[in-house]
């Protein structure tokens, strides 16, 4: 799930106009890039920068959710989220492959995120604090990520638009999974209403927010458009998802917590009321409330795998040896 | 011991397993196993599911898979001792996965031919997975005992805390062998004839002798099951009746 | 340290009668867990009946600079297609 607009890519690339112009031709027809292929330097940073970005969503975003799986109120639920959230880890393993193929590794992508250079996604950056959150999750941060991703099959670079379309298949189940997990809270107990309405009101504005910054304000998008990465601009995503979130939330019976969504006769959209992009700007800089400990996390998974993979390492070895000494 | 009761110890250990690998999501060594992990933990759970559902109908008593999962406290569980073990570290895990696998994938077989429908449905399933994982978890126990000296003393580690508590797996409870379900105890051989051709490979030593742990059968468990039965339950039980 | 763990590529045979495709890679130490990585990722859905993993070092690529000599070559010899060759209708399909 879960690309967000890209933040701070660096596209300046310093390659002869001709060059650029040839490039922008094959763009222009719809001729997808492939690994080899000459491409400006500009291009290749901006894909490594968005698709680690990607990736690093994903495998971050497995923490959040992961910290129900273990107090999944049914053995059905514990199943799906179990399965949802090992999605998003192979979600994230298809991303940083497609990184790869660009001349960066998973290793170095990896410690980029560990040291905090990378970035990921902001909405992880907040608590689940009850089990409603799984269902505001799957529902809203899924459906906004649907949102995204769906274009992004299309992205010009093959390798990536390939491993959207994997990542899409798969993640068909996900929104449907978070919404009948709401479905259920909202047709439940008094208390289960609560719950529900409380994680709709903590997951709204986040999920909104995902789709990055207003085009007035987002510096990259326009080359990222021209070069057929990103084919639809952050508040055309933004305003598409608010119209088709807001009758699924009047189905629940739950109130989006927006006192100025409208609805907009004229274009038949739901238009939203003004966002805090102070806080959407302190959460990507690390100040969400729990962006430490999700960092944290992964670098307590990292370092305490590593004698785990420098054995496999060691025996790979070995065997090597053996097999030669064997032939 | 009725059949129902029977069905229950082996869905607790299904369980109570598949809950335990189910920890690791999102803190793997590495990504792959990151998605390897939850592959054996989704079969164990769905196998669980299928024996809490089939206990449940054969007890009459109307209770449903979530019943018995969620309503049951530490001394109901009839898990063994050794699937309720905690994590530690990779070797522990995948040791415990091994020693697990490799007693239930001769005991699934036996199972194919059992007298009810639904183990018999069970077994065709289950002995397929547990093969599997009995490659995945074997092959990471070769690798960490012959990797390097550290993995080497964690493995080593693992089979000292570990290997107590496998005796408990052959216990026999009074309906084993009667057609339904399968003598444990007669599992034994094959047991240890996997188990030894991979250490073999691992270069372990087999502990001959390690006093044996047991208890789990009887409800009387190691203080860690009441932790994870706590988490597991929590919000089950702070909403009785609720429909999730 | 630790050093990097290889990548591999996956190939996947959907089903018999069917080539095993490129569906992507992923990251082991050796091939047999290359073999079982690729299993756990890349079949969760039944996608596939059979699997190759190759070391993505070893596969030999052509280069993109080249492509014009090595492919543009084929376009004009239009005499290896059967249209090429007109065939009264009354001779019937061949």
């Amino acid at each position: 799930m879960y690309s967000q607009g890209l933040i701070g890519a660096d596209s300046r690339t310093e390659e002869t106009p001709e060059f650029l112009e040839a490039f922008q031709k094959r763009i222009d027809a719809e001729e997808k890039i492939e690994p080899n292929d000459p491409m400006p330097e500009g291009y290749r940073k901006t894909l490594v920068r968005q698709i680690g970005q990607h990736a690093h969503s994903e495998i971050v975003g497995m923490l959040p959710e992961g910290n129900w799986i273990t107090r999944a109120p049914s053995l059905r639920r514990k199943a799906a989220l179990l399965a949802k959230v090992q999605d998003e880890g192979g979600h994230g393993l298809y991303l940083y492959c497609a990184a790869e193929t660009l001349g960066v590794t998973r290793k170095q992508m990896t410690e980029e995120l560990l040291s905090g250079k990378a970035k990921y996604s902001s909405i992880f950056n907040y608590p689940t604090l009850t089990w409603a959150d799984i269902g505001a999750i799957g529902w809203l941060v899924d459906g906004a990520a649907i949102m995204n991703q769906i274009p992004l099959c299309r992205c010009s670079y093959g390798p990536y638009a390939r491993a959207m379309i994997r990542v899409c298949k798969e993640e068909s189940f996900h929104q449907r999974q978070g919404y009948e997990l709401m479905m259920s809270l909202a047709q439940g107990t008094e208390e289960q209403k609560a719950m529900a309405q409380d994680a709709l009101n903590r997951w709204w504005w986040p999920s909104v927010m995902m789709f990055g910054p207003h085009d007035s304000e987002s510096q990259h998008s326009d080359q990222s458009m021209a070069w057929k990465i990103k084919r639809f601009s952050n508040d055309e995503l933004r305003q598409k998802f608010i119209t088709a979130t807001v009758p699924q939330a009047q189905y629940l019976g739950l109130s989006i917590p927006d006192p100025d969504l409208t609805f907009n006769e004229e274009t038949q959209m739901w238009e939203h009321g003004p966002i805090d992009w102070n806080e959407f700007w302190r959460v990507v800089k690390g100040q969400g409330p729990v962006s430490r400990d999700r960092v944290k996390a992964r670098k307590t998974a990292w370092n305490d795998g590593a004698w785990v993979r420098e054995a496999a390492l060691a025996h790979a070895e070995k065997r090597k040896t053996r097999k030669m000494a064997a032939e | 011991m009725a059949l129902p009761d029977a069905l229950l110890e082996l869905a607790d250990d299904h369980l109570v397993l598949g809950h335990r690998l189910s920890e690791w999501c999102g803190h793997a060594p590495m990504l792959e196993e990151d998605l390897a992990m939850p592959n054996m933990a989704l079969d164990l759970i769905g196998t669980a599911r299928s024996l809490y559902t089939r206990a449940g109908e054969l007890e009459g008593k109307g209770r449903t898979e979530d019943d018995l999962a969620y309503f049951r406290g530490e001394r109901d569980y009839r898990n063994i001792l050794l699937v309720e073990r905690p994590n530690n570290d990779f070797a522990q895990t995948m040791l415990r996965q091994l020693y697990f696998a490799a007693f239930m994938e001769p005991y699934w077989q036996a199972a194919l031919d059992s007298t009810d429908d639904v183990v018999r449905g069970v077994a065709g399933k289950a002995v397929k997975e547990v093969a599997y994982h009995i490659r995945h978890a074997g092959e990471w126990v070769i690798r960490l005992g012959d990797g390097t000296e550290e993995s080497a003393e964690r493995m080593q580690e693992a089979v000292l805390d570990l290997h107590p508590y496998t005796g408990e797996l052959f216990d026999e409870g009074s309906v084993e062998g009667e057609g339904a379900l399968p003598s444990r105890a007669a599992m034994h051989g094959a047991w240890e004839a996997t188990m030894k051709d991979i250490f073999a490979q691992a270069l372990l030593d087999w502990p001959e002798e390690l006093g044996q742990m047991r208890g789990g059968r009887t409800g009387q468990h190691g203080e860690q099951l009441g932790h994870m039965l706590a988490e597991m339950q929590s919000l089950a039980r702070a909403h009785p009746g609720a429909v999730w | 340290m630790t050093g990097e763990i290889p990548l591999w590529e996956v190939f996947i045979r959907p089903r018999n009668g069917l080539a095993h495709k490129h569906v992507g890679s992923i990251h082991a130490a050796d091939e047999v867990m290359a073999l079982q990585a690729a299993r756990d990722v890349y079949t969760r859905r039944g996608e596939g009946t059979s699997i190759w993993v190759v070391p993505s070092a070893a596969i030999t690529a052509s280069d993109p600079d080249q492509s014009g000599e090595n492919f543009d070559p084929a376009a004009d010899k239009i005499y290896r297609h059967p249209t090429f060759y007109d065939i009264p209708d009354e001779v019937g399909h061949m």
